[in-house]
């Protein structure tokens, strides 16, 4: 329990030094709250492995009088990777942000939004209730605005007014249904709402909820927001926004759908979600076919790669006896999570080192850059590795658990989906690739420190290691699983 | 008498309502959303919801108003905001339409709300209003993570100012005429507001008020100071209005990691000791509100030069 109350009040407390202490002291403070909070949240992975998932009641109050929080293998493990990400991010930010290069206000700025963002974003993780997963929502979109408006550009400033309003509207939705399910039920703690008698207006609270749950996830048609708002922002903040901002709202749909009201989920319901997911694979993909700007490009790819996760709707289940694990789709959903996280972020933090070297991330103005800052290309490369699912990465391991159970249960077409959206993921990395690896030289970039360099490629590197590596997370995802993700919706 | 009370007030907030998004010319809505709140407000009230009748009162229509009406004056002097024709938004007004109807349908179709038990747990809970129990106690980690939110909406906030300004101080520059009305305002409502505001908190316990209001009328206090040029415009740099902001959050996480270390568990507060430690906490987080919420509406630091 210490461990994951300390995983939930250091990050808060970092932003706090971090506002209130003078410039000098921001930057060490900053720092040591990413640090101690790493180190919580590997102590509370350990005691998950150990124990199980790890619950607590707040102030002594249970449901429905209080809040629980409960860690179990989905949100320690999506903490653990927030916490590379903040790690890597906070590396790179210390060099692209800084007060000296980025001005006082960024150099104030970044580092209470991104605790911020990070102390919202575990309070999502292990949440329990309804209202509290909202005000945890509020605290991440609120963070995430301000990020993306940092650089005070003015395209990054309209970027930041659309999102908010998307945003909001997809809160107001949100609320709309978390109201009308404590109307019917007087409460809203997800595991009491699963023992609940199921109620006229359920169908209702849950489709409001995905509804506004769909628009801050930004799938297709509500992603309009996401390859602006990702793109004007800083490359560490980008990271931050693509990697991990929309893995919060996605988790509170797999927890409604799977853990709340399962019994709500129709075929048709289910169908009508993977679609939108499929669609949103290929829209994303073909858009990201056409952009000339890496940024673009890497924020339209992460419109394709959230559409897969949502193939776990109908997929769930799917493996049945068939195969010698349990909850297979469910669990290459959350891989898909993971790995998009790891290579999302350093794909963005490779192109804020491009960015600082050239003053670009046009593709033109990019060729030949690996012959200047090889270990940035070769990060971007096992990054794209991984996005298009080959093996060994985690992104093959996502595809291969999703396609296995999509064949073993008879819904072969889902397979395609994976497939098809792998070859559009090829065609759309294949050109920033070949502007890297080009053999003429576009421009001549300025010395980037190697310390920043190993940044990104340390995480791709890990969003391979994780798929090399999968017996490990395969099982500790198990760890406090709903039933319904191994005998489906 | 008090139906047809309640159906007036029900078809004045509906018609306000609709004055408000459907009327022409920037300003004319502001006005209307004004009302609107303050009418929201008595229809809480009516429904015997008194705490949130005045937070709806002091936030939304007070507080809310004077941000709409400073960024309506923002882009009039930028020329800006008049008077784009306003068109019906068509799909926004289907969908809207959508909602309430679907909602409308759920309030027919429930049975009665029923609320959780707090009979046993009220005792417990050091206080004896229930709103405020259940604000700082029962569900205290929503109210902390509802505190930080305000700040994170002032660090947004300040994001949005040119990097050449970030040294000035606060908003627009305001000039009070000696001896005029707001000159005058600026030292006879401080006071006055200062005392309310101060029993609205120490209220909050065993009857309506609590942090958020109390901390809107010291904020409405401060700022009217602040636009009499009573106070000057404070900096970002000062780093006792950062400390400030972040005083109230502070003291609601260090006694909820107290709660960890010597009673049953993070934020948990032992019945003897919740009175005292309620209070000091809502006292705390008074001042962090109401300075969040004067910096919020003054906005962030402004290249100077004109006048509000």
């Amino acid at each position: 329990m210490t461990a994951l109350i300390s995983w939930l009040v250091l990050p808060l407390f970092a932003a706090l030094a971090a506002i209130a202490l003078p410039s000098r002291a921001r930057l060490p403070a900053a720092l040591l709250g990413v640090g101690l909070t790493v180190v919580a949240s590997i102590w509370l992975t350990i005691e998950v492995w150990n124990t199980g998932a790890v619950t607590v009641s707040l102030g002594g109050w249970r449901p429905p009088i209080g809040i629980a929080l409960r860690a179990d293998g989905l949100g320690a493990a999506l903490g653990v990777m927030t916490a590379l990400v903040m790690v890597a991010v906070a590396l790179a930010a210390r060099h692209e942000l800084a007060a000296k290069v980025a001005g006082p206000r960024i150099g104030f700025g970044f580092w209470p939004l991104m605790l911020l963002l990070w102390a919202a974003l575990n309070a999502v993780y292990v949440a329990r209730d309804l209202f509290n997963l909202y005000v945890g929502l509020e605290l991440i979109t609120l963070t995430a605005v301000a990020l993306v408006a940092i650089s005070g550009k003015a395209a990054a400033i309209a970027a930041a007014l659309r999102y908010l309003l998307f945003a909001l509207a997809g809160s107001l939705l949100y609320l709309a249904g978390v109201v009308l399910t404590y109307a019917a039920h007087g409460t809203l703690d997800i595991s009491l709402l699963a023992a609940r008698t199921v109620a006229p207006g359920d169908a209702l609270a849950l489709g409001l909820m995905t509804a506004g749950l769909l628009v801050k996830t930004a799938l297709f048609p509500f992603h309009v927001w996401l390859p602006p708002a990702h793109s004007a922002a800083p490359a560490p903040a980008s990271a931050l926004l693509s990697a991990l901002v929309p893995k919060a709202s996605l988790l509170i749909l797999l927890r409604i759908w799977f853990e709340a009201m399962p019994e709500l989920a129709t075929p048709m319901t289910q169908s009508a979600l993977a679609s939108l997911g499929a669609l949103a694979v290929i829209w994303g993909g073909v858009l990201a076919l056409l952009q000339s700007r890496l940024k673009l490009i890497v924020a339209y790819s992460t419109v394709a790669q959230l559409g897969y996760i949502f193939l776990v709707f109908p997929l769930a289940g799917g493996d049945g006896a068939a195969q010698p694990w349990a909850a297979g789709a469910w669990t290459g959903a959350i891989f898909q999570m993971l790995a998009h996280g790891l290579a999302k972020a350093a794909m963005f933090l490779a192109a804020g080192i491009y960015i600082a070297a050239i003053g670009s991330d046009r593709l033109g103005d990019m060729r030949g850059l690996a012959r200047a800052l090889p270990m940035t290309g070769f990060a971007f490369a096992l990054a794209s590795i991984t996005l298009l699912g080959l093996p060994p990465s985690a992104g093959f391991t996502a595809k291969y658990l999703m396609m296995t159970a999509a064949f073993a249960s008879g819904q072969w077409a889902w397979a395609l989906v994976p497939a098809g959206g792998g070859l559009l993921a090829a065609a759309y990395l294949y050109r920033p690739l070949s502007a890297i690896f080009a053999r003429d030289t576009a421009l001549t970039p300025r010395p980037i420190p190697w310390a920043w360099q190993t940044v990104p490629l340390v995480l791709a590197a890990l969003s391979v290691a994780l798929g090399l590596l999968s017996s490990i997370p395969f099982e500790f995802l198990q760890i406090g699983r709903p039933e319904q993700a191994a005998e489906g919706l | 008498m008090s139906l047809v009370l309640d159906m007036a007030l029900c078809a004045l907030i509906l018609g306000v309502g609709l004055a408000t998004v459907a009327g022409h010319g920037v300003f004319r809505a502001v006005i209307f959303f004004i009302t609107y709140g303050l009418l929201l407000a008595i229809g809480w009230a009516r429904l015997g919801a008194y705490d949130v009748a005045l937070a709806e009162a002091a936030i939304s229509a007070g507080l809310t108003g004077v941000l709409l009406l400073a960024a309506h004056g923002r882009l009039r002097r930028l020329r800006a905001a008049e008077e784009a024709p306003l068109r019906p938004n068509l799909p926004a007004a289907l969908v809207a339409t959508g909602i309430a109807l679907a909602l409308g349908w759920a309030w027919f179709a429930l049975p009665d709300p029923t609320a959780p038990d707090l009979t046993a747990a009220l005792p417990q809970s050091g206080v004896g209003n229930p709103v405020t129990a259940v604000l700082l106690n029962f569900r205290a980690w929503d109210t902390l993570l509802e505190a930080i939110i305000l700040l994170a909406a002032l660090i947004g906030l300040w994001m949005l100012a040119r990097d050449r300004a970030w040294d000035n101080p606060l908003g627009l520059r305001y000039h009070a005429r000696a001896g005029g009305v707001m000159a005058s305002f600026g030292r006879v409502l401080p006071p006055i507001g200062l005392i309310f505001g101060i029993y609205l908190v120490w209220a909050g316990a065993e009857m309506t008020g609590g942090a958020f209001q109390g901390g809107t009328v010291l904020a409405a206090v401060c700022l009217v100071s602040i636009m009499a040029d009573v106070l000057p415009a404070p900096r970002i740099a000062q780093p006792a209005w950062r400390l400030a902001l972040v005083f109230g959050p502070g003291v609601f996480l260090l006694s909820g990691v107290a709660g960890a270390v010597f009673a049953q568990g993070f934020l948990a507060l032992p019945p003897e000791l919740a009175k005292p430690a309620i209070v000091t906490i809502e006292a705390a987080l008074t001042l962090s509100i109401a300075v969040t919420l004067v910096l919020l509406v003054i906005g962030p630091p402004d290249e100077g030069g004109q006048d509000a």
